[in-house]
């Protein structure tokens, strides 16, 4: 079976704009959280967020899509676009059924919608736009790419919240060996409004301390939740012969194996399924679990649910036998946006073989027996990485990443095709 | 395909549903889900719909939008059907594929009304938020729970490419299958968009038929007096199984999934270039995959939604992919009948596909009575049809410019459904 | 009786529909097709509902295909402005 490689990368972050903003960012362990701007949350319970500083829809995106378009699409787009020129796509050379648009969003245009359902109540269903229709529905980001990229190919949408992240690189994959040439697969959200909070706040698992630094620290012993936060990243996945067809060689690193589960009903008394979600993966990529060398955790920040995800993963790798680090205590949880981000995090790092930081985590919790990469980088050999994500409701997903293809690679490739 | 159940407009079950069908009967009516009153379409297809005479707890109904109570009810009808004991099967083997175009809207916006105080708050009121607030905000909760009621810990997914969702969450589901991801796949769509902000933002673009005076024949696919679609809801879940799988355990086979293929127009979010070549490109790939002519296709259920431009652009795709086969075979629009349910009409209509092929009945499209001489192809006009099936091709086409085409056929071993 | 103007209506399509960078919304437009400068359905259907809303009139469905460029917009409301002024007076 041919590669899978990451040719294109696109991100938007709290941390920044740009992978390369984004990546210095993380390994300077310069946390992007903060109090909320985009509304006045001073009457909520939680009001620290990760948000895309900086970030001027006029200065990146058509004129004339911005008002038909939710901030969540903007930063689709946005990224979409800087992933194909860092891909150095030239779509009009590319056959147009043969290009595909997958994207992930968990909760759509939230934004957008919150301002059109005020109009409706408000002022009455006259004053509901035009652009509604368009902007509010899940596929609306996959659309608008399709359309300004001219990419005809069998397009798709998954919500499967944070783990949609992930699933839309499966699904890429999928498309792949099926005919596609070329998949443009992106997680965004964008929720930092006063309605996409409040939803957040309802479940219990956003935290309500109100200093930065200490907010959001998965696997520690004062875990009190997760911050909301916005953003994401595109990527541009192709076959190996399709990349080289372009004449392309540079690339991130390679999509190895995918594996999905979903745990059972609560109270079900069944065991939850995030370990054979990452024991799939590891089997489709054709790994033992010492080959992993860096696993990029989901890190919710709720004690039980870290201590399920550690669980799982000792399981696998033994205790305190993998490094495991979770940069998105610099960003907050960005749901489908977040597990994409922790991909391209985890390629640069299989690039740079360097394992990022898990910012503010200074007294891990002892039952959580995992070897938590601290406050700095950690330099290290890295060959594969493995990104695990768990959506709300019961989602779980995990991916195996790896480094560039080698000429070596080529000729072993070869053989296994043979 | 081993079980299918189905809440639609007009009865809730497979079993009315097609009987509502065959008869060429209309469940098309005068809003009665709000007070529609000053919106420029009050008219919809709803669904007779008590969560509690259909068998939910009282903890699934506050929990649950209505989205998800559809979904559950036909999974069940469907699981049922199928005579599999779930129990039997390993959970890890098991995959829920579920479409849905607007997820869990109507919660959404009642809740909102209240955070909200009604449209007066921006900063909305937390201390109103009821705990399953978030599981309207993302919906994926709707394949959650259809995952819970069936007992799956395989692949689960939720899709949502508008109105091609339904069609799309089967054939997602009937990949994983086909790569070996799983033996079985509860699949399917559902929505429940008849509240006031969906209806809004379809009066916003005059794309519903704003005929309130006549709602039983308000949906007019394919006919000269077409001036939008009507607006339904529902829900339709199938049963799948890897085909070796079903006739071990003797299982009723309704047909098989045999071709799936979705393209993009990258053209216009809600506008379709007349031609239909995207759909057209589905189509053929489609019929490759099944590896049947258009001569094996022997009825062709039409997106039909009886916009203005939907059916010229689909009839136009229909003979560029079909050819000369295209004024051959009968075609019909469902949505005559039970409206356009959004994402959930694709898993309906693949529903009433699999019926037609167990009764040899081609369903008709109701209110056609004056044809468009722009669509001049044979729509089943009126009154069902008795005719040999064999192979069906159906097609769906969404806001986002996706196009879906799926083709069924009659299972060749197997007890006949 | 209020007048709706070209530049009324050059304002309603920036805030409303956005503006393509390609086209010089200040220039001499109004004989142009909305398809020339940028304007899609959406963006009609959306420009229409501001002046309705704005102007305080209602205008009929059919009347969009009227609205081909900025002159017979213009041409269209205006009349139909002064028909309810009409209508009201009497």
């Amino acid at each position: 079976m041919t590669a899978i490689v990451v040719t294109g990368l696109g991100v938007a972050a709290p941390t920044g704009i740009g992978v390369e903003t984004h990546w210095s960012a993380i390994l300077a362990g310069r946390s992007a959280i903060g109090p909320i701007t985009r509304f006045d949350a001073s009457g909520y319970p939680t009001r620290l967020a990760g948000e895309v500083p900086d970030f001027v829809a006029r200065d990146r995106l058509p004129g004339r899509l911005i008002p038909q378009t939710d901030h969540w699409t903007h930063l689709g787009l946005a990224t979409a676009q800087d992933a194909l020129d860092d891909a150095k796509v030239v779509t009009s050379d590319l056959p147009e059924y043969q290009m595909a648009v997958v994207t992930a969003g968990s909760s759509g245009g939230t934004e957008f919608g919150q301002r059109e359902i005020e109009r409706l109540w408000r002022d009455g269903p006259q004053h509901v736009g035009a652009y509604q229709s368009i902007a509010w529905f899940y596929a609306a980001t996959t659309g608008q790419i399709s359309i300004r990229h001219g990419m005809r190919g069998p397009c798709g949408v998954i919500c499967t919240e944070q783990s949609g992240g992930l699933d839309i690189l499966g699904q890429a994959r999928r498309l792949l060996r099926s005919g596609s040439r070329l998949v443009v697969a992106g997680g965004t959200d964008a929720s930092l409004c006063p309605y996409g909070l409040v939803a957040q706040i309802a479940h219990g698992r956003l935290t309500t301390c109100g200093d930065n630094a200490r907010a959001y620290l998965p696997f520690d012993a004062d875990a009190s939740g997760y911050v909301p936060g916005e953003g994401g990243a595109t990527l541009i996945l192709e076959t190996a012969e399709s990349m080289r067809a372009r004449g392309v060689d540079q690339h991130y690193g390679t999509i190895l194996g995918y594996h999905a589960t979903f745990d059972p009903r609560p109270g079900s008394g069944r065991p939850p399924t995030l370990e054979s979600a990452a024991a799939g993966a590891l089997a489709d990529a054709g790994l033992r679990p010492d080959e992993i060398d860096v696993v990029f955790a989901d890190a919710v920040g709720d004690p039980a649910l870290d201590h399920a995800e550690a669980t799982a993963i000792t399981k696998i790798f033994g205790p305190y036998g993998v490094p495991v680090t979770a940069p998105k205590t610099m960003t907050g949880r960005m749901y489908a946006g977040g597990a994409t981000l922790d991909v391209a995090t985890a390629l640069l790092a299989l690039r740079d073989q360097v394992i990022p930081p898990t910012t503010g985590v200074y007294s891990p919790a002892p039952r959580n027996r995992i070897d938590l990469v601290g406050a700095y980088p950690r330099q290290d050999r890295l060959r594969h990485a493995m990104v695990l994500a768990r959506g709300h409701g019961g989602f779980n997903a995990a991916l195996v990443i790896g480094r560039q293809l080698t000429a070596h690679d080529d000729q072993g490739e070869a053989t296994w095709r043979k | 395909m081993t079980g299918i159940g189905v809440v639609a407009p007009g009865g809730i079950g497979a079993k009315a549903f097609w009987e509502l069908l065959a008869s060429g009967t209309t469940a098309t009516r005068a809003i009665s889900l709000f007070d529609a009153t000053g919106f420029r379409s009050r008219i919809a297809a709803e669904c007779d719909f008590d969560p509690q005479a259909n068998g939910l707890s009282a903890q699934q109904i506050r929990r649950m939008d209505r989205a998800a109570q559809f979904a559950v009810v036909s999974a069940r009808e469907a699981v049922a059907d199928s005579g599999l004991d779930m129990a039997e099967l390993p959970p890890a083997r098991l995959t829920v594929s579920v479409g849905s175009a607007v997820g869990c809207t109507m919660g959404l916006e009642q809740e909102y009304v209240v955070l909200s105080d009604a449209g007066r708050k921006w900063l909305v009121d937390h201390s109103y938020a009821v705990p399953h607030l978030y599981g309207y905000m993302v919906p994926s909760t709707l394949a959650t729970e259809v995952a819970w009621e069936v007992g799956a810990e395989g692949p689960v997914a939720l899709i949502s490419t508008g109105c091609t969702s339904g069609l799309d969450a089967i054939g997602h589901g009937v990949e994983v299958i086909k790569e070996g991801g799983a033996d079985v796949a509860v699949v399917g769509a559902t929505d429940a968009p008849i509240s006031p902000i969906t209806v809004a933002c379809f009066d916003a673009i005059k794309a519903t038929s704003p005929n309130n005076s006549d709602p039983a024949h308000a949906s007019r696919p394919f006919d000269l007096g077409r001036d939008g679609f009507v607006l339904g809801e529902g829900s339709a879940m199938l049963v799948l199984e890897d085909a070796e799988h079903a006739r071990r355990r003797g299982a009723q086979i309704y047909g098989e999934i045999v071709g799936f293929a979705s393209r993009s127009n990258a053209f216009h979010m809600t506008g379709l270039r007349p031609d239909g070549r995207e759909m057209a490109e589905a189509i053929r790939c489609a019929m490759a995959q099944a590896r049947f002519n258009p001569e094996d296709i022997d009825y062709v259920n039409a997106h039909g939604s009886g916009t203005k431009q939907n059916d010229r652009h689909e009839t136009a795709a229909f003979k560029e992919s079909l050819g000369a086969h295209a004024y051959e075979v009968p075609v019909s629009s469902i949505k005559s009948m039970v409206g356009h349910s959004l994402g959930a009409i694709g898993s309906i209509e693949v529903a009433a596909c699999a019926l037609a092929l167990k009764h040899q009945v081609v369903p008709p499209t109701a209110n056609m009575h004056v044809p468009d001489p722009e669509c001049d192809l044979d729509y089943t006009p009126l009154h069902a049809r008795e005719r040999r099936l064999d192979g069906v091709l159906t097609v769906g086409s969404g806001f986002g410019g996706f196009q879906t085409a799926m083709v069924l056929a009659r299972a060749a071993g197997g007890r006949a459904g | 009786m209020a007048e709706v103007t070209l530049d009324d209506l050059r304002r309603i399509l920036r805030d409303c529909a956005g503006q393509d960078e390609s086209v010089d919304l200040d220039g001499d437009i109004a004989d142009l097709l909305f398809a020339e400068i940028g304007y899609d359905s959406l963006a009609m259907l959306e420009t229409v509902s501001r002046v309705e809303r704005e102007f305080g009139t209602s205008i009929p469905d059919e009347a969009v295909q009227e609205m081909v460029t900025p002159r017979t917009t213009l041409a269209y409301i205006n009349r139909r402005l002064a028909e309810d002024t009409a209508g009201s007076a009497a």
